[in-house]
């Protein structure tokens, strides 16, 4: 019987290894392919695609809050209000797969932002130098890239995107000149999400 | 007891074969060997048609080595990768040049294959730095996983053989270089001078 349950054990053992051995580089496809940040991001794995409550629904006027920039200026959101439509993107972690490709993406659209007279702004946990290299290998981002790091997690907090364990969720805010949320995409945290998603959104704002 | 280790042993090696020939995939293509079979969707475009010059109408996909040219240079990038963004004007520039050659031109194509790009977004690239050669969505990374999961840009080139097999001559990681050496590495690469 001992001698059974360690074979069963072996054979499990194995089975395990041979699956992981099999699905790893499988699950790195969706990953940051980008050779700007060659050998330095840091493979989460598949994570559990949302993981908090949200506190706000499209309707709700976005609440207020007022971050530090890796520029070193200061950013409230009611700067904005009357103004331009604001796009806030939540993003999960520095070098981390995804998230390092989303924004360059967005680098390249600012003409996309212009014509639907928004702005953008890129909001992570991660600390200010973090951000600062993290970006750094993204080129001359034009939009402001916001550490939510102290109090910890507490834009995300209030929005509810915190995930259980610190980081935010993947997502997408679009709020009106009025200060109104008009659309909210808390993306599966292992995806990014397709462009054109917001670009409709941005195109049924007046 | 003997018996059942055997047979255990046997799912085992099962496994190792399994997990090889699935991983095998994930190495970029080699050179000298052939390239895996890729298939793309015939361009709506007529100009983009025009340069693939396929010998066939019609919608439906084609096949690399379908494309009318003695090679084809196949970038893989993505919108999203900020390498990519910075050597689209090089890109461009080795289009050019090899337009501009009437020794080349027909040739030598280049086509582009965004990884994990949705049409839209391949769209988008392909407006912002006025890419003027083909480029095809991969937005569920199928093509990505078939050229071995590289990172972006990468470059492979594979020459066409009048029979229509076909073996790949350049695979290759990163930026370009200086555009005029590349082009004449590829050149003596192509035999085609």
């Amino acid at each position: 019987m001992k001698k059974n349950s360690w074979h069963f054990r072996f054979v499990l053992l194995t089975g395990i290894s041979l699956l992981i051995f099999v699905y790893a580089p499988a699950s790195q496809a969706a990953f940051g392919l980008s050779d700007a940040f060659k050998n330095n991001i840091y493979n989460p794995g598949l994570l559990k695609p949302t993981d908090s409550v949200l506190k706000l629904k499209v309707g709700d006027r976005a609440p207020n809050f007022t971050l530090k920039a890796v520029s070193g200026d200061t950013v409230s959101l009611k700067q904005y209000r009357g103004k331009k439509n604001v796009v806030i993107s939540f993003v999960p972690a520095a070098w981390t797969p995804v998230c390092s490709d989303q924004w360059p993406g967005y680098n390249i659209v600012k003409d996309i932002f212009d014509k639907h007279d928004a702005i953008l702004l890129g909001i992570s946990v991660d600390n200010i130098p973090t951000l600062f290299s993290w970006t750094n290998q993204m080129g001359n981002l034009w939009f402001p890239v916001l550490s939510d790091f102290w109090p910890h997690g507490k834009v995300a907090s209030l929005y509810g995107v915190l995930r259980a364990d610190g980081v935010a969720e993947r997502a997408v805010f679009v709020i009106d000149k009025k200060g109104i949320i008009r659309f909210i995409d808390v993306h599966d945290i292992n995806k990014r999400p397709p462009l054109e998603d917001l670009v409709k959104e941005l195109e049924k704002l007046k | 007891m003997k018996k059942i280790t055997a047979s255990w042993l046997v799912v085992i090696m099962l496994f190792f074969a399994v997990a090889s020939s699935l991983t095998a995939a994930s190495s970029p293509p080699a050179v000298g060997g052939p390239l895996p079979e890729i298939k793309l969707p015939i361009p709506k475009d007529s100009a983009e048609k025009k340069y693939l010059d396929l010998g066939f109408f019609g919608f439906g996909t084609f096949k690399i080595p379908e494309i009318k040219a003695k090679v084809v240079i196949i970038e893989i990038f993505s919108m999203y990768c900020p390498y990519c963004q910075r050597e689209a004007p090089n890109v461009n520039q080795l289009y050019a040049k090899i337009e501009q050659d009437p020794a080349i031109k027909g040739k030598i194509k280049i086509i582009g294959i965004g990884a994990g790009n949705t049409s839209y977004e391949v769209g988008t690239f392909k407006n912002k730095y006025n890419v003027p050669f083909p480029l095809f969505a991969d937005s569920d990374y199928v093509i990505h996983k078939v050229v071995g999961e590289v990172r972006t840009p990468y470059f492979i080139g594979v020459k066409i053989n009048p029979d229509g097999t076909n073996r790949v001559i350049y695979s290759k990681l990163g930026a370009l270089g200086s555009v005029d050496d590349f082009l004449s590495t590829f050149i003596k690469l192509s035999d085609l001078q």
